[in-house]
């Protein structure tokens, strides 16, 4: 609950954050929108991937993709 | 005692669902812009060939705008599964499956907020699994920086496949639910480099243990002891904890190079309440030429064992929990793949905006550090440890509209 409070203060506190000045402007982002940028910009590759190797290993989470079932063995 | 676990699990969820609403409200009332995503179709072939396992299918993703804030998409992914892995060879014979998964799913663009509803179904003859998904992200400090706040709730129903004469029953069954929290942020730095960091904190619990004992493992599995009796293996099934935490964190940076390229790095790191941890490192590079882009990509994964994980136990029933699943060995994997995109029709046709062919080879290595192949002779405990290598193959085609 304490952890809960402390997050909801700081988010209070960003309210004031929307006449932030990027100091990146929106026609400098020409390269970061680039598909190029994104190794991961196919979903339905992305999800197979991170699908294939969470059977295989322990590790798991912030990977992308949550659905359940097996598929393995 | 199953009543008493049940009210637990559900004070939990109750608790956990209440704090992620009020932060999820919290986000939303960040200002921001963003748009929802690419309409798009995906029909692809995928294949894993490795370790006597080959898992192959189709997979089709088409995602459409309903409205001009709304975007909805459906996943129709099949899982063929072959095995006479070496688990499997130990306890039985080659076995072919069939795993079916569907997802319909919903993106909502409100003011500056996208929310993301979705639930997911797989089925097996075996394995029933319900997941409810549920994210919002918002982009603040002048578009910089995006924030994504998740929760998901997942049932499993986990049977147990027996044979009858030519009959197939499934007596047995153990319940299983999941819960998932993700926070991340993304964050522009330069006008070449962005890097984000993800949290995930899973849990699953038991919420029914079927007459066997099954919990969270798989009810086919065996864990080895020494059999004194016969100077050789013995085997009994498998006796897992009923729950199960884990925490992830991935940080992520991609970088644009002057010459039209780009570089990608990723780090995770892993530990869970079964005493195993865990590192993976990606690199990759992206090149176009001409109507093509490349992508390298190499990953080096590294865990240590689970705390009730031996490849063979001293004498049965030593430990309240033994598992002798690979996975939870320690052990090491590499991999390195190579994608290849053509992309066509680039100034439209007909219908279509726009389209890629996609053609996608990785080889992984998995050397394992405390897991022996039973099946290679020598005296009990001193087996050749094993290894496999694995061929994973992806190829689809993507158009936009």
């Amino acid at each position: 609950m304490r952890v809960l409070c402390i997050l909801l203060v700081c988010l209070g506190m960003l309210q004031g954050c929307s006449s932030w000045q990027p100091w990146v402007k929106p026609y400098q982002r020409a390269n970061l929108a680039d598909p190029i940028m994104n190794p991961s910009r196919d979903p339905v590759s992305a999800d197979y991937v991170a699908h294939m190797y969470k059977t295989r290993q322990a590790s798991r989470g912030a990977q992308g993709g949550s659905g359940g079932g097996c598929g393995c063995n | 005692m199953a009543v008493v676990v049940v009210t637990e699990v559900a004070r939990r969820m109750r608790r956990g669902l209440i704090a992620w609403a009020v932060l999820l409200w919290g986000i939303s009332r960040l200002a921001g812009a963003t748009v929802l995503p690419e309409e798009r179709a995906d029909l692809m072939y995928h294949s894993f060939d490795g370790g006597g396992v080959t898992v192959s299918g189709p997979s089709l993703l088409v995602r459409k705008n309903a409205s001009s804030n709304t975007s909805v998409y459906y996943n129709y992914y099949v899982d063929h599964v072959s095995s006479a892995s070496l688990d499997v060879l130990v306890g039985g014979s080659k076995y072919t499956e069939k795993r079916v998964e569907q997802t319909g799913g919903i993106d909502y663009l409100h003011g500056k907020t996208t929310t993301s509803l979705s639930y997911t179904s797989s089925v097996e003859s075996d394995y029933k699994s319900g997941t409810l998904n549920f994210n919002m992200s918002q982009d603040f400090f002048g578009d910089l920086s995006t924030l994504t706040l998740g929760y998901t709730l997942g049932k499993d129903t986990v049977a147990q496949h027996i044979h009858q004469g030519t009959t197939s029953l499934y007596p047995d069954k153990a319940d299983v639910t999941r819960q998932n929290y993700r926070i991340g942020l993304s964050q522009i730095l330069t006008k070449n480099f962005i890097m984000s960091a993800n949290w995930e904190t899973i849990t699953d619990e038991a919420t029914q243990i079927n007459n066997s004992g099954v919990t969270l493992n798989n009810p086919y599995r065996s864990y080895s002891y020494f059999d004194s009796t016969t100077n050789s293996r013995g085997f009994a099934p498998e006796k897992y904890p009923s729950t199960h935490t884990s925490n992830a964190l991935a940080i992520s940076g991609n970088y644009y190079l002057a010459f039209h390229a780009a570089l990608h790095g990723r780090i995770k790191f892993y530990q869970d309440s079964w005493g195993v941890s865990a590192v993976t490192y990606q690199l990759g590079y992206t090149y176009p030429i001409g109507n093509w882009i490349l992508d390298f990509r190499s990953r080096w994964y590294t865990q240590s064992k689970a705390s009730f994980y031996s490849d063979m136990f001293a004498y049965k029933d030593q430990y309240t929990f033994m598992a002798r699943d690979r996975e939870l060995a320690a052990f090491d994997s590499t991999g390195l793949g190579i994608t290849a995109t053509w992309n066509f029709a680039r100034n439209g046709w007909g219908w279509i905006d726009k389209g890629s062919l996609n053609m996608a080879w990785d080889h992984l290595q998995f050397n394992y550090h405390d897991f022996r192949n039973s099946l290679a002779g020598g005296a009990a405990g001193t087996e050749p440890l094993y290894s496999f290598g694995a061929n994973v193959y992806q190829f689809y085609v993507s158009v936009w509209y």
